[in-house]
């Protein structure tokens, strides 16, 4: 074909800015239980399918329906509803430190609860969680100390990152938590690094990361995909695509022409992508990866489709770049409505058991605050200023005790 | 004893530390059952298997970020970057990561990585097979920066190197793989077999990380230099029939300090040699060290002897190589100071 017209470049646009109203209708929303659930030893060249459908448990009426319903006890459900409140009061009070004063930054993952409370307790807690910076719902879930949290958010006397890290960026060996970067994606390959040392090791533990979709765009994601899949890591990467990479949509990594999981295709790795709020859904696609990976058949890539109700931090300001009702009108609505939905609708569940679970979790969350808070807020020193010469390297090094000693500490 | 040049020195420490730690691995572009390019770590698979030492992907942050990964998991990932040049895809995983895990995390993760690297020019490599990257990486707090001169030292180093918990940056200078390169190079090349340091040490030994060594006493002027360049700094010393003391740094970090102000007091005069490019190179660190610590012993300006602000040119590569003749110059200047 001869060309007939100047070239023009393409610059996305998302659907909607502040003041309009966005057209959900182009959204292609499957039915929750079409998609069959494969044996784990499915073949990832028969499951392309799944890396454009949705895999989607919970109807519009709040039934599980379908082979992905994971069938989980009504005690495992109190308590990924506990866990999704825990974390949304957790966001809501620290967001309110914040404009106190008390931190300087903040990152809530309100609307994304079930994708890290639904994985963490889909995995085991042997497993080595490698999250990026919208991930708190994992330590949660894996019931870490709200005041060691905290102590970290307030970079207080107990903050055990003894104040080197921005608030939300924790570290905890013990709750199997890697350290968060701020540079994103580097978590990614490095998960996988950890998946083939564990199966070097002869191990039966495998390694979980998490990425958003604006970082599908770094080097690393692509490293991390080529490693998993040259040496069939046992690890389980998501794609948490909230929409939004701060001001920008997901069609600024490629959301435009394609979905998230369809990036697993030309790796020959299977791709799941998975309605994020749904946290009966979020918790059978990450079994099942688990599962996969466990039993030596290789790493999975999970989208969890959700949407990011808040702002990219506390110095983001939303309203400049996107409708303010967006996640209003949202079509996968809330995950934590819509597990509490479910669990009505099953019996297990009543508003006044909701009513005294939120006052019972927002007194937690008031308690730790207040314990934190007795070991100091921002401004406090976590430490002594000699300390930040130490673990630069495992024995502090002569230049450093001169520079040390240059300070006067 | 073995007589080994330097490429069987690094094969060896490689092979006695896969062999002492279950955790030590080695990976890499071509390393596994090819050996490697440079044949570093030839025959380690058929003795290891290849769950220890094995080929990776060209994706040089794919192999250290994954080599992080094993580190954190408690293995001691052993990687090689194929050359130096190729180093910088993996910067941010090295710069970003590697070097600020144990810091970042209050002292819970590390990666206790070694990354071999091939470096420096004089082979033929045009500018992306010659370069000498060192003072990007010893600008970045939490690594450590080794460059060996022999092979003795390349085996003791290596082996400190990777039983070290913090992550080290270990260079090569490609062109000393096989004898001691004075810098003539239109003469023959003295094979390490004909060289005290070709007598390397079987199994197990260490040569302690930021200990430099004194490779020629002398009592007119302290000649700095590592790699490839303290042999010819050797030969412009002996060109310029001066009484100089030549310290081979082997580690710019940490860097041996005392031993370095020891003698420049003792010589009142500094000569500085390194192939990399002049400005902002490790020439501008140890100038600035020397004149903090030593500037009213000096008799004379310190001079630096580098290669010049620009790419490695491939036709010009003996213009650009800092060879003896240009430090026989150097030396001859700061003498008359």
């Amino acid at each position: 074909m001869s060309q007939t017209s100047a070239l023009r470049l393409h610059v996305p646009e998302p659907k909607a800015r502040p003041g309009e109203a966005t057209d959900f209708s182009g959204l292609v929303i499957p039915a929750a239980g079409v998609l069959k659930r494969p044996p784990i030893d499915e073949p990832d060249h028969s499951m392309r399918d799944y890396a454009f459908g949705m895999i989607r448990v919970l109807d519009e009426a709040g039934a599980a329906v379908g082979e992905w319903d994971p069938k989980l006890t009504p005690e495992m459900l109190k308590a990924g509803l506990r866990y999704m409140l825990t974390t949304r009061t957790y966001d809501e009070r620290m967001m309110r430190v914040q404009r106190q004063g008390k931190t300087s930054f903040y990152m809530k993952c309100t609307g994304e609860e079930a994708v890290a409370v639904a994985q963490a307790m889909a995995l085991d807690r042997g497993d080595m969680l490698f999250p990026s910076y919208r991930q708190q719902g994992l330590l949660i879930a894996r019931e870490h100390s709200l005041v060691d949290m905290m102590c970290q958010v307030y970079n207080n006397t107990k903050d055990r990152l003894k104040g080197r890290q921005l608030p939300v960026m924790y570290s905890s060996k013990d709750s199997g938590f890697f350290s968060i970067s701020g540079n994103l994606g580097t978590q990614f390959p490095q998960a996988v690094g950890w998946a083939m040392a564990s199966a070097i090791k002869g191990d039966t533990r495998i390694a979980a990361s998490w990425v958003g979709d604006g970082t599908t765009a770094e080097a690393d994601f692509h490293y991390a995909l080529t490693f998993a899949t040259v040496y069939q890591a046992p690890v389980v990467l998501n794609v948490v695509n909230n929409q939004w990479a701060i001001s920008t949509f997901q069609g600024f990594a490629g959301g435009e022409q394609t979905t998230f999981a369809a990036r697993a295709i030309g790796y020959g790795l299977p791709g799941l992508r998975v309605d994020g709020n749904d946290f009966l859904a979020v918790y059978a696609a990450t079994k099942w990866a688990a599962d996969r990976a466990r039993n030596n058949l290789g790493p999975t890539l999970i989208e969890l489709y959700t949407y990011r109700a808040a702002p990219h931090s506390t110095s983001d300001d939303p309203s400049a770049y996107r409708p303010d009702d967006e996640f209003k009108r949202w079509p996968l609505g809330d995950p934590i409505e819509r597990l509490k939905q479910h669990m009505e609708r099953i019996g297990i569940w009543s508003e006044a058991e909701h009513t005294a679970l939120l006052a019972q979790v927002d007194d937690d969350v008031r308690a730790a605050q207040k314990e934190a808070e007795g070991y100091g807020t921002l401004g406090v020193k976590p430490a002594s200023a000699a300390s930040m010469f130490e673990d630069v390297y495992k024995d502090v090094p002569q230049h450093l005790i001169r520079q040390r000693q240059e300070l006067g500490v | 004893m073995a007589t080994m040049n330097m490429i069987q020195a690094i094969n060896s420490a490689m092979d006695v530390m896969l062999e002492r730690d279950r955790g030590t691995v080695v990976f890499g572009e071509d390393v596994g059952y090819f050996g490697g390019v440079f044949r570093c770590t030839a025959g380690l698979q058929k003795k290891y298997g290849k769950e220890r030492v094995f080929d990776a992907p060209i994706a040089e942050g794919g192999i250290l970020a994954t080599a992080i990964g094993m580190g954190v998991y408690g293995l001691r990932p052993v990687v090689e970057i194929q050359f130096a040049d190729y180093i910088y895809p993996a910067f941010d995983q090295l710069v970003s990561e590697a070097a600020r895990l144990r810091y970042r995390s209050g002292g819970e993760f590390w990666a206790p990585i070694t990354v071999r690297s091939p470096c420096g020019g004089g082979i033929f490599g045009g500018q992306t097979h010659s370069q000498s990257p060192e003072a990007v990486f010893t600008h970045v707090c939490g690594l450590k920066t080794v460059i060996p001169s022999n092979p003795v030292d390349a085996k003791g180093l290596l082996i400190a190197a990777i039983e070290d918990d913090d992550p080290v940056v270990f260079f090569e200078p490609k062109r000393i793989y096989n004898g001691p390169f004075e810098g003539y190079h239109d003469r023959p090349l003295v094979p390490w077999s004909k060289h005290p340091l070709g007598e390397v040490p079987d199994g197990y030994y260490r040569i302690e990380l930021g200990k430099a060594a004194i490779v020629r006493e002398g009592a007119a002027v302290t000649v700095l230099a590592y790699g490839t360049m303290v042999h010819v700094a050797q030969a412009g010393a002996a060109e310029a029939g001066v009484d100089a003391e030549i310290i081979d740094l082997r580690t710019l970090v940490p860097l041996d300090i005392d031993c370095i102000v020891a003698s420049v007091k003792k010589t009142g005069r500094c000569v500085i040699v390194h192939e990399a490019t002049k400005t902002s190179g490790f020439g501008a660190e140890l100038m600035a060290q020397v004149q903090e610590l030593c500037f009213a012993h000096l008799e004379a300006p310190i001079v630096r002897v580098t290669g010049w602000d620009t790419p490695y040119p491939h036709a010009f590569e003996w213009e650009y190589f800092p060879g003896p003749d240009r430090v026989k110059r150097a030396l001859l200047k700061v003498m008359e100071g």
